[in-house]
């Protein structure tokens, strides 16, 4: 059955988008993530204009986040004032990547720079997490203890001024990574369309040394208010959140996140990151290869002052 | 829309009957009178809904002070062509930069019709000349935003390429055939309204050769919306930026709270 898309302009079918959320859905719950920088791509391969791709993934991401959300403020892991500054940066990132959108797209770039920025950060998180999660599932089978984290040891961002208590996370440190953080995250989750998650997840356990128990918590907290003001600031400067598509895509997302959970318990944590690691490499490729291959047709066309 | 389709066409070509009917008589009396054409859209209105996936515009014509010499042996040809609201363009050109495919010469063509189909009794180039069709800018490769660029050969490959695309997504196309005689001097068109039609006023045009002469010309707007739902959406999204933006927010978070619910139930 097919649909039309008022913002994307071009019908769809209602059965490949909604098991398009379904699938990211299924993914985000098996692993925590909100799954926009899987939901970004794979719209654009469904031949979505880039610039709807973007917005509505981000509009996406906000149901999901805040779905995740309520499960943190349940179990009470949120930072809440660590949340609030990694806002306070995120907006002001958010604000500044919009603008670039906007830019990019009226000079022709924003779909060259949108593939490059998620092949080199899907390629890095990929590469970084399957190297490490290998690394786990070898020493487990040799019999080796677990990894031991050594939260005493301190790096240079820990001898930065501007130091700011953090309660919750039982952290001590300068205010200025943790905005630019915020600010880096909200920067990409304009122009890439995503909540950030994967980026931010491994930032704060190995930059800032936040615990683990409240990491994914405050991550979503945050990334849910992000990827809300980045729709909003789309919609009005660029008009491409089409609202029809996010729908659908959460609708499925919602669906097949409570399933993705389900099999995400039975896995073990390294195999789960193992099998993340993979998926975000695969998706890294998929688009890394489309940039080098001869393309179907060299010219492409664009409505002026339209998208 | 099936409804008034059909009486719209009764009525058109009730008129048509009485039309015909007066002029036979009058053709008689003055043959070599200068024809003209005329004709009637089946709609003047096309609302775009969720379910429009194309659909086909109708267009009834008739031929007044016709020839019936000419017309009994077949020299009439007729070429309708419905075409979309002019838009600014640029076409891009991506070129291989250190073994990326970036674009990077750009070109701007300031009206271009966002559509363009092109229905013919017979086909093209049997119905009259190169110069003629030129003349009359008649068929996607003789619109002004190709002629005004004919010195220039990369300007010329870049219209040629925006043809080339707007014919690939089905905005541009040409039914050979697509005109039927009904009678001596009546005609049945139908044009292609592809899914992804923009919306705007578009004009039909019907153009008459007689044994490869240009005779005349009549055209017909036509508006495209988006009706219901779907325009509503886009209006707002258009027009009321931050309401939309907000209201997108709420339902995500709706949607989200929603599915917490569900997940709990487990």
């Amino acid at each position: 059955m097919s649909i039309y898309l008022p913002i994307a302009e071009l019908s769809a079918n209602m059965a490949v988008l909604l098991a398009m959320g379904a699938a990211v859905g299924f993914i985000s719950g098996m692993f925590g993530v909100g799954g926009g920088f899987l939901i970004t791509p794979l719209l654009i391969f469904y031949n979505i204009p880039p610039a709807v791709a973007v917005a509505t993934g981000a509009n996406q991401v906000v149901a999901s986040s805040f779905s995740g959300s309520l499960v943190h403020l349940k179990r009470k892991t949120i930072d809440f004032k660590l949340g609030a500054m990694l806002l306070l940066g995120g907006f002001a990132g958010s604000l500044g990547g919009v603008f670039v959108f906007a830019k990019l797209r009226e000079l022709g770039q924003l779909d060259l720079i949108v593939s490059l920025l998620y092949v080199v950060f899907l390629g890095t998180v990929g590469g970084l997490m399957l190297w490490e999660s290998l690394g786990a599932i070898i020493r487990t089978k040799q019999g080796a203890p677990a990894n031991l984290r050594r939260p005493g040891q301190h790096n240079w961002i820990h001898k930065l001024p501007m130091k700011m208590r953090f309660r919750a996370s039982k952290l001590f440190v300068s205010v200025i990574p943790v905005l630019g953080l915020g600010a880096f995250i909200g920067f990409l989750a304009s122009i890439m369309g995503v909540g950030g998650g994967f980026i931010m997840v491994p930032a704060m356990i190995y930059l800032l040394k936040v615990p683990t128990n409240v990491v994914i918590g405050t991550s979503l907290f945050q990334i849910m208010f992000v990827a809300a003001f980045t729709t909003i600031v789309h919609a009005m400067t660029n008009q491409t959140v089409d609202v029809v598509l996010a729908f659908l895509l959460m609708i499925g997302s919602v669906i097949g996140a409570q399933y993705g959970a389900k099999v995400g318990q039975r896995l073990r944590g390294e195999q789960l990151r193992a099998l993340l690691a993979g998926l975000v490499l695969l998706v890294c490729l998929r688009l890394g290869i489309d940039l080098f291959l001869h393309p179907a047709n060299i010219y492409s066309i664009a409505a002026v002052g339209g998208a | 829309m099936a409804g008034g389709l059909t009486r719209a066409v009764r009525t058109v070509l009730a008129g048509l009957a009485l039309l015909a009917a007066s002029l036979g008589a009058e053709a008689q009396v003055q043959t070599g009178g200068r024809e003209t054409i005329q004709i009637g859209l089946s709609t003047d209105k096309i609302g775009i809904t969720s379910g429009f996936s194309g659909t086909d515009l109708t267009i009834f014509g008739a031929i007044e002070n016709s020839d019936p010499q000419v017309s009994r042996t077949g020299r009439y040809d007729v070429i309708v062509v419905l075409e979309g609201p002019t838009r600014p363009v640029t076409v891009r050109r991506k070129d291989r930069i250190f073994g990326l495919w970036i674009n990077r010469d750009s070109e701007h063509f300031d009206s271009v019709p966002s559509s363009y189909s092109i229905s013919t009794t017979r086909p093209i180039q049997d119905i009259t000349t190169e110069t003629s069709y030129r003349q009359l800018a008649l068929g996607s490769g003789n619109l002004a935003f190709n002629i005004g660029s004919s010195e220039n050969p990369q300007i010329a490959e870049f219209a040629t390429a925006l043809r080339g695309i707007k014919e690939q997504t089905g905005l541009y196309t040409e039914r050979i055939g697509g005109v039927r005689f009904l009678s001596q001097n009546l005609f049945r068109a139908a044009v292609a309204i592809p899914a992804n039609v923009p919306v705007g006023t578009h004009r039909a045009r019907a153009f008459l050769f007689r044994n490869g002469i240009f005779v005349d010309e009549v055209s017909a707007p036509l508006v495209i919306v988006k009706s219901g739902f779907e325009a509503a959406i886009y209006t707002s999204a258009k027009t009321q930026g931050l309401t939309y933006g907000v209201l997108s927010v709420m339902l995500a978070m709706l949607t989200g709270w929603l599915g917490r619910l569900l997940f709990r139930k487990d």
